[in-house]
C-alpha cells in the first residue's frame, strides 16, 4: 500500500511500547487480551469529551490500523479516519487516506464526506495532498469515486501546470476508474493531449501514459492511432541512448528496460505504421535490439541478461505480430523479416521467431506460411528442428494439408529456391501432393518435373529425401510410374557412388516393379500424425522416435521386411546446416562420456532397429582411456573390438592436422562403413572419400584434415556405421583431437618466463589443480609426457630444480594464446601440483584438466 | 496485468498480499497455499515462470521468502522477473538488511540462455 511503509516508519515511536507489548506475547489468547485492552482504550478516547488533538488522533488511528493488520477486526474509527483527511499536515492526511483505504466502508455518509475531501484535495494545487487523493482513488476505486471523479482525473492529467508526479499518479488513476468503471470515463479531448504525454521529459510520466494508452487503445484504437510514431521515436531514442543518459532509468547497464518493454507492447496495438519515416526508425530500432543482443554483455549479472532478453522477446513478439500484416497472399516475402540482419549460424533470432511462430499461431496456415518465408529468407539459418517441426505440424492437421501442399507447390517455383524448401516441398508434395493433382498446373507429372529440376542441385541428403518422394508419387499417381521408373533406371542413380542414393534407387525400383498395387499401397501409406507433445522444437532432441524418424525412415519403419530397406538409416544433412553448432540451447556438440544422449542435430542417430542393442548411439566402452592416452602422443590404437581394429597416426603443425584413421577388419562377413567425423564449430574437420566395402582381414585408411578454428573443449566425433551380419553396428568414438595438438613449443629464459608469468595473474586466467599422482613418478617419463603434450621444458627456470616448467602457444586460426604451466611433484605424498596460466580462462581450466589426467 | 503480488515463506505463511482484482478472501488462502505449493515443488534448473489455472506465476526466492507475482498474458514475464527483484533493491535501500546479502541469494539462473 502507498505510503504504508513511511507511516509504520514515522509512528512507530509513538506507541512502540504497547505495540511490541502485543508482538512479544506468548500466546494467542494472551496477545487478544492486550489488544482488546487497547481498543478498550481506543473507543474510550474517541468518545472523551474532550476533542483529541490531531496528533493523538492520527496515533489511534494508526493503532487501529495495525491491529486490523495484524488479523483483528475493527469496527469502529472510520470517523476519526475521514476527520484527518481535512487536516492540513501531511502526517495526519496520510494515515487518513490510509484507513479509509484499507478498511474500506460502505456507509453512505462516510462516502460523502470522503469524497468531498477528496475533492479538496484535487482542487488543492498542492501536489503532495493531490497524489494522497489520487492513490486513494486508484485503490479503492469505487463506483461511487468513479462517478465523482472521472471527469475531473482526465483534465489533472492533461494540463500544462500539473506536476509530473501528481500527473503519473492521475494516469494509473484514470487507467484504475477505466478498467473498473470503462463508461464514466468518455473519451474526449484529452486523448491526443495524453498521446503527447509519450514526449514527455519524465520517464515516470511516459511509463504511466504508455501503461494507461495500452489499455484504452483496445477499446478506442482510433482515437489513440497517433501513439505509434510517437511510441516509435521514443523507444528510438531510449535503444539508441549512450549509458550516461537516462541515468535514473538504468537497470544493470539497461536503459529503462520495462518502458522499452511496455512500448513495443503498445506498438503491438496497431499495424507496421505505413509512414515511410516511421517505419524506417522502428525498422532502425528493431535492428538496434537484435544486434545488441548478439553482442558481448556489458555485465556478467544475471539481471542484465534477463533486461536485454525481455526487450529481446518483445522485439521478437512485435515482429511476428507484423509478419500477419504483412504477408499478402502471394507469399511474397514479408518485408519485415527482411530485416532481421544476417546472423552468424548459430542464430537465435531465427530460431525465437519459429519457437514463438508456434506458439503464437492462431491458424496453422500462418503458422506454414511463416515458416516457408522464414527458409525462403534465412534458408542458411534455418535448422533441421525447425522444418521438421513445420512437416510434423502439417501432417498431424489435415485442415492445412491441403493449404501446406500448395503453398510449397508455388514456392518451389521460384527459378532460385533454398535447399530446405525443397526438403520440405519434397516431402510435402510427396505425402500430401495429391491434393493439388487435380488442377492441371499441378499435376503429377508437373510436380514430379518442378521438383526433379532442382535434384542435381541438390545435396545427397536432399535428393534421398526426393528420391522417397519419387516412389511415394509412384504409388500416388500410377501415370507416373514410367517417367519416374526411367529416372530410377538411370545410372546416376543406380550407379550413383553415394551408397545411400544407390541403394535407395536400386531398391524403389524393384519395390514399384514386383509390388502389387495393394503392398505399394501399404508400404507407402501416408505419414500417421505424430503424437503430440507438451513442449514444441524445443524437447525435440532429446526424443529419440524425433522427426527425423518421420522424415526419412516412414519407408524403413513401416516395410515388413526389414531386409529389403534394410540398412536405411537417416542421413540427416550435415552438408545443408553450415555448422553444426547450429544447435537448440546450447546443447554442445559432443557428449560426454557418461551421457547417452545422441550427438549433435547434424548428426542425428536415430534408432530404426530398436531392440538391437549396437544401434544406439553413444561412445563405445573404453574410448575414454584410449583417448587420453593420446593427449601426449599421436599414434596409437583408438578402439579395439572383435570385430576390428581403429588405430590413429597424427600429424600437427600450427593450427593444422591431419589424421590418419585405420581401420582395420577382423574376420567374418563383408562390411560396408560409413564414416562421419563431427565436431564442434571451433574445428573444421574434412574427410576424403574411403572405399566403401572393406574385405575381412583388410584395412582401409581416412584421412582426416583439421583446421583449428577457436580453442575448443569438446573433442570431434567419429560415427562408424556399417553392416555384419545383417545388423547395423554403430560405433561412436571420440578423435584424438585436443587443443594441445596446436601447442607450439616455445622457449624461453628464466626473465621472460617470470614477466609473463606475472602479467597473467589474474584468477580467472591461471587453473590449477592438486591431485595424487596415478602413474609412478619417474622423471624421464613425466619429461615425455609434457614434451609430447606440446609444451617446450624450460630447463634452469624454477628455483626448485625437481619442478617443471613450460611454455607454449596455442595456434588458431582466430587467435594465440600464450601458455604457461608449472608442475611441482611431492614425492613424498606422490602427489603433484599443476599451475596453468595462459589469457583465456577456458583455455587454462581445460589444458590444466587435460594435463592432470596424464600422471 | 498483474493481478496479484504475494511475499510467501517456506512455511506456507503469507507475509504480504496485494490483490488488483477482486478475489474472496477465502479464495485468496487457497491460492496462496497453491501457489507455494508450485513454487516450492520447482527445482534450481526449472525456470521461474509457472501456468498456473489461467495467470501465468513468476516467481523469485530470497533466502527463505518467495516473492512471487501473477501475471496475464498481457505481460512480459521476463520484465516481471527483474520488476521483483527491482522492487526487492528498493525495500533493500529504504530499509536496509532487507535481505542480508542480496546477491548471495540469487537463485541459481538459467534465464540466461533464453
Amino acid at each position: 500500500c502507498h505510503g504504508l511503509e513511511q507511516g509504520t516508519g514515522v509512528e512507530r515511536r509513538g506507541e512502540g511500547v504497547e505495540l511490541e507489548e502485543a508482538e512479544g506475547c506468548k500466546s494467542k489468547e494472551a496477545e487478544i487480551k492486550r489488544i482488546n485492552k487497547e481498543l478498550a482504550n481506543i473507543r474510550s478516547k474517541f468518545k472523551g469529551d474532550k476533542a483529541l488533538d490531531g496528533y493523538s488522533k492520527k496515533k489511534y488511528v494508526c493503532k487501529l490500523l495495525f491491529i486490523f493488520l495484524l488479523g483483528h477486526d475493527i469496527d469502529f474509527g472510520h470517523m476519526e479516519a475521514v476527520n484527518l483527511l481535512s487536516s492540513n499536515k501531511y502526517t495526519e492526511k496520510q494515515i487518513g487516506y490510509l484507513f479509509i483505504s484499507v478498511l474500506v466502508n460502505s456507509n453512505s455518509e462516510l462516502i460523502r464526506l470522503i469524497n468531498n475531501a477528496i475533492k479538496n484535495d484535487l482542487a488543492s494545487r498542492n501536489p503532495t495532498f493531490m497524489c494522497l487523493a489520487l492513490h486513494c482513488i486508484a485503490n479503492v476505486g469505487s463506483r461511487e469515486m468513479a462517478e465523482a471523479f472521472a471527469s475531473e482525473i482526465p483534465r489533472i492529467l492533461v494540463a500544462g501546470d500539473t506536476m509530473d508526479s501528481v500527473k503519473q499518479s492521475a494516469a494509473l488513476c484514470l487507467l484504475r476508474l477505466y478498467k473498473t468503471s470503462p463508461d464514466l470515463v468518455p473519451m474526449g479531448e484529452w486523448t491526443s493531449r495524453v498521446v503527447h504525454l509519450l514526449n514527455d521529459q519524465h520517464m515516470g510520466v511516459v511509463t504511466a501514459a504508455v501503461s494507461l494508452i495500452t489499455c484504452l487503445c483496445k477499446k478506442n484504437p482510433d482515437d489513440f492511432k497517433t501513439c505509434v510514431s510517437l511510441a516509435v521515436s521514443r523507444l528510438s531514442r531510449i535503444v539508441s541512448s549512450a549509458s550516461t543518459d537516462l541515468q535514473d532509468y538504468t537497470y544493470y547497464f539497461v536503459p529503462a528496460p520495462w518502458l522499452s518493454v511496455k512500448l513495443l507492447r503498445l506498438l503491438q496495438c496497431y499495424p507496421p505504421p505505413e509512414d515511410a519515416a516511421v517505419k524506417g526508425r522502428l525498422v532502425e530500432c528493431l535492428e538496434t535490439i537484435l544486434n545488441k543482443a548478439q553482442e558481448p554483455p556489458k555485465s556478467k549479472k544475471v539481471q542484465h541478461s534477463n533486461a536485454k532478453n525481455a526487450i529481446l522477446f518483445e522485439a521478437i513478439s512485435l515482429i511476428i505480430h507484423y509478419d500477419r500484416w504483412v504477408t499478402p497472399p502471394s507469399g511474397a516475402p514479408p518485408a519485415l523479416l527482411l530485416l532481421l540482419p544476417p546472423p552468424p549460424p548459430s542464430a537465435p533470432p531465427v530460431l525465437k521467431v519459429a519457437i514463438l511462430a508456434e506458439k503464437y499461431a492462431v491458424d496453422y496456415s500462418w503458422y506454414v506460411d511463416t515458416i516457408l518465408n522464414l527458409i525462403r529468407i534465412a534458408g542458411d539459418y534455418v535448422s533441421e528442428e525447425v522444418w521438421y517441426r513445420v512437416i510434423q505440424i502439417v501432417i498431424n492437421r489435415d485442415d492445412v494439408q491441403g493449404y501446406a501442399a500448395k503453398t510449397v507447390f508455388e514456392a518451389l517455383q521460384a527459378p532460385a529456391c533454398h535447399e530446405n524448401m525443397v526438403k520440405v516441398g519434397g516431402y510435402i508434395l510427396g505425402e500430401f501432393g495429391n491434393l493439388i493433382a487435380g488442377d492441371p498446373r499441378s499435376s503429377p507429372l508437373v510436380q514430379f518435373n518442378l521438383l526433379h529440376s532442382k535434384f542435381h542441385l541438390c545435396s545427397v541428403a536432399t535428393r534421398a529425401l526426393l528420391l522417397s518422394t519419387y516412389i511415394k508419387f509412384i504409388n500416388l499417381f500410377p501415370e507416373t510410374k514410367g517417367t519416374i521408373q526411367e529416372v530410377l533406371r538411370s545410372d546416376s542413380q543406380i550407379r550413383n557412388a553415394d551408397v545411400e542414393l544407390q541403394q535407395r534407387a536400386v531398391e524403389y525400383l524393384k519395390l514399384s516393379s514386383i509390388a502389387s498395387t495393394d503392398v505399394l499401397a501399404t508400404v507407402l501409406e501416408e505419414m500417421p500424425p505424430f503424437p503430440e507433445r507438451e513442449s514444441s522444437i524445443l524437447a525435440k532432441l532429446k526424443k529419440k522416435k524425433g522427426p527425423g524418424a518421420g522424415s526419412e525412415l516412414d519407408d524403413g519403419k513401416k516395410d515388413p521386411n526389414a531386409e529389403m530397406n534394410g540398412g536405411v538409416e537417416p542421413t540427416a544433412s550435415t552438408a545443408s546446416t553450415p555448422s553444426p553448432s547450429a544447435d537448440l540451447l546450447g546443447l554442445r556438440a559432443a557428449p560426454s562420456a557418461s551421457s547417452g544422449a545422441p550427438p549433435s542435430s547434424g548428426n542425428l542417430l536415430v534408432d530404426v532397429f530398436s531392440d538391437s542393442p549396437s544401434g544406439t548411439a553413444g561412445l563405445a566402452p573404453g574410448t575414454e582411456e584410449n583417448f587420453l592416452r593420446f593427449v601426449c602422443k599421436n599414434n596409437g590404437v583408438l578402439f579395439e573390438n572383435q570385430l576390428l581394429q581403429i588405430g590413429v597416426k597424427s600429424e600437427f603443425r600450427q593450427n593444422l592436422g591431419e589424421l590418419r584413421v585405420g581401420i582395420a577388419r577382423g574376420w567374418g562377413e563383408s562390411s560396408c562403413p560409413i564414416h562421419r567425423g563431427d565436431g564442434p564449430g571451433e574445428l573444421n574437420v574434412q574427410t576424403k572419400a574411403v572405399e566403401p566395402l572393406v574385405e575381412g582381414g583388410a584395412q582401409v585408411q581416412q584421412v582426416l584434415n583439421i583446421e583449428c578454428l577457436n580453442d575448443f573443449t569438446e573433442a570431434p566425433l567419429l560415427n562408424i556405421k556399417f553392416r555384419y551380419g545383417g545388423t547395423l553396428q554403430n560405433i561412436t568414438l571420440k578423435l584424438p583431437v585436443t587443443v594441445n595438438k596446436f601447442f607450439q613449443a616455445t622457449e624461453m629464459q628464466s626473465q621472460d618466463f617470470f614477466q609473463r608469468w606475472k602479467q597473467l595473474s589474474l584468477p580467472q586466467q591461471e587453473a590449477q589443480k592438486i591431485f595424487k599422482a596415478s602413474h609412478p613418478m619417474d622423471s624421464e617419463v613425466t619429461k615425455a609426457k609434457l614434451l609430447g603434450f606440446g609444451s617446450a621444458l624450460l630447463e634452469k627456470v624454477d628455483p626448485n630444480p625437481d619442478n617443471y616448467v613450460g611454455a607454449g602457444i596455442i595456434q588458431t586460426k582466430a587467435l594465440q594464446v600464450g601458455c604457461l604451466l608449472r608442475l611441482e611433484p611431492n614425492a613424498q605424498a606422490q602427489m603433484y601440483r599443476l599451475t596453468l596460466r595462459t589469457s583465456k580462462e577456458s583455455v587454462s581450466k581445460h589444458l590444466c584438466e587435460l594435463l592432470s589426467q596424464q600422471f | 496485468m498483474i493481478n496479484f503480488f504475494l511475499m510467501v515463506n517456506k512455511q506456507g505463511q503469507t507475509r504480504l498480499s496485494r490483490y488488483y482484482e477482486h478475489v474472496e478472501i477465502l479464495k485468496r488462502t487457497t491460492l496462496e497455499a497453491e501457489v507455494i505449493k508450485n513454487c516450492l515443488s520447482r527445482s534450481k534448473e526449472q525456470c521461474s515462470f509457472i501456468e498456473y489455472k489461467d495467470f501465468k506465476l513468476v516467481y523469485r526466492q530470497y533466502a527463505a521468502l518467495f516473492i512471487v507475482v501473477g501475471i496475464d498474458e498481457t505481460e512480459n514475464e521476463m520484465a516481471v522477473y527483474e520488476l521483483i527483484h527491482n522492487f526487492v533493491e528498493v525495500l533493500d535501500k529504504y530499509f536496509s538488511r532487507v535481505v542480508s546479502d542480496l546477491e548471495s541469494m540469487q537463485p541459481a539462473s538459467s534465464l540466461e540462455k533464453p
